[in-house]
């Protein structure tokens, strides 16, 4: 393999040109690239990985298929695609804290999250959540008292980690669509807690 | 904690709508310019024909990563897609019969083309 040369046309213009050849050669459309660029951007988000959580936080019959084969239990919900094989579910609670990474890449779970946010494909993230966990979770908002295990989770192409974050205290009337409202991504991939509506 | 270098400047010269207007999620932007989509997209839609798997797309972008990590550059704003561009052109050279000569002619080709051109296909 030939390492990255130094000089070559900048990336737009190569990706206009690799799109061209492969147009040429009836492997793409354009209008199937734009199809799966909207489909990424405006239906899959991290909602899908919201109402997981909800229904967890719900229905322990639900949690207890969630927790044993992830893939299937978020299949059930009809959230499948790339990226979404071999989700791996993994409980936050008072005493055991776990957070994600994809040190080599940026694996994630797309039907779940959506894409990656860009803080979770930086450099920085990547190796330092590894090392010090705690300073680089502090430093994103979360505090966590020392008494706090973390254990941080490597996602590949053979494993997604997804956070089933502790649910809130103050939030036993909440249906399963505001419990839904309250989860964000970062929680779910451990870099946050979920807090009851104010 | 990243360091989304110009990333606003690059949002403000854009169209707020319409085709030209880079996607959102949650007010963040998920590609920071155009083409980052349609590497985005060329990607899933070969993925989808079965070109080939995500594994050998992961391996290819693990590859690439890891070689722009070993560049002493430590001036350059990491650039996550330019890597994913990388992954993309060495799978499409390996699966298909397009090769790496003509990807660099079009490149130059379209390099070179007079400012104000009409784009050959719609975006």
């Amino acid at each position: 393999m030939t390492a990255i040369p130094q000089k070559r046309p900048p990336a737009p213009i190569r990706t206009e040109a690799l799109e061209a050849l492969l147009t040429d050669r009836g492997l793409v459309t354009a209008e199937a690239i734009d199809g799966l660029i909207n489909r990424f951007v405006n239906d899959v988000g991290p909602m899908n990985g919201a109402k997981v959580v909800a229904k967890a936080w719900t229905d322990p019959e639900y949690k207890a298929r969630l927790m044993a084969d992830g893939t299937a239990a978020v299949g059930e919900l009809g959230f499948a695609g790339p990226q979404g094989e071999h989700i791996v579910v993994v409980e936050n609670d008072e005493k055991a804290h776990n957070v994600v990474v994809c040190t080599l890449c940026s694996c994630y779970p797309w039907p779940l999250l959506g894409l990656p946010p860009n803080w979770y494909k930086d450099p920085a993230y990547r190796s330092r959540i590894v090392r010090e966990p705690r300073a680089v979770l502090a430093e994103m908002g979360l505090e966590l008292d020392q008494d706090v295990a973390i254990t941080v989770w490597d996602s590949s192409a053979e494993n997604r980690y997804f956070i089933l974050p502790q649910r809130p205290d103050g939030t036993d009337g909440l249906g399963e669509d505001e419990l839904a409202a309250l989860v964000t991504r970062e929680a779910m991939v451990g870099v946050a807690k979920v807090h009851a509506p104010a | 904690m990243t360091a989304g270098l110009n990333q606003s400047s690059i949002v403000e010269a854009l169209p707020t709508n319409g085709p030209a207007s880079p996607p959102r999620s949650n007010g963040e932007l998920l590609f920071e310019a155009p083409w980052e989509g349609r590497a985005f997209g060329l990607m899933v839609s070969l993925l989808d024909q079965g070109i080939f798997t995500v594994g050998d797309f992961q391996a290819e972008l693990i590859s690439a990563i890891a070689e722009w990590e070993s560049l002493e550059r430590p001036t350059d704003e990491y650039r996550y897609y330019e890597c994913w561009l990388v992954a993309l052109e060495r799978l499409v050279v390996a699966k298909t019969e397009v090769s790496d000569t003509e990807i660099a002619h079009l490149s130059s080709e379209f390099l070179t083309r007079p400012a104000g051109h009409d784009h050959a296909h719609e975006h």
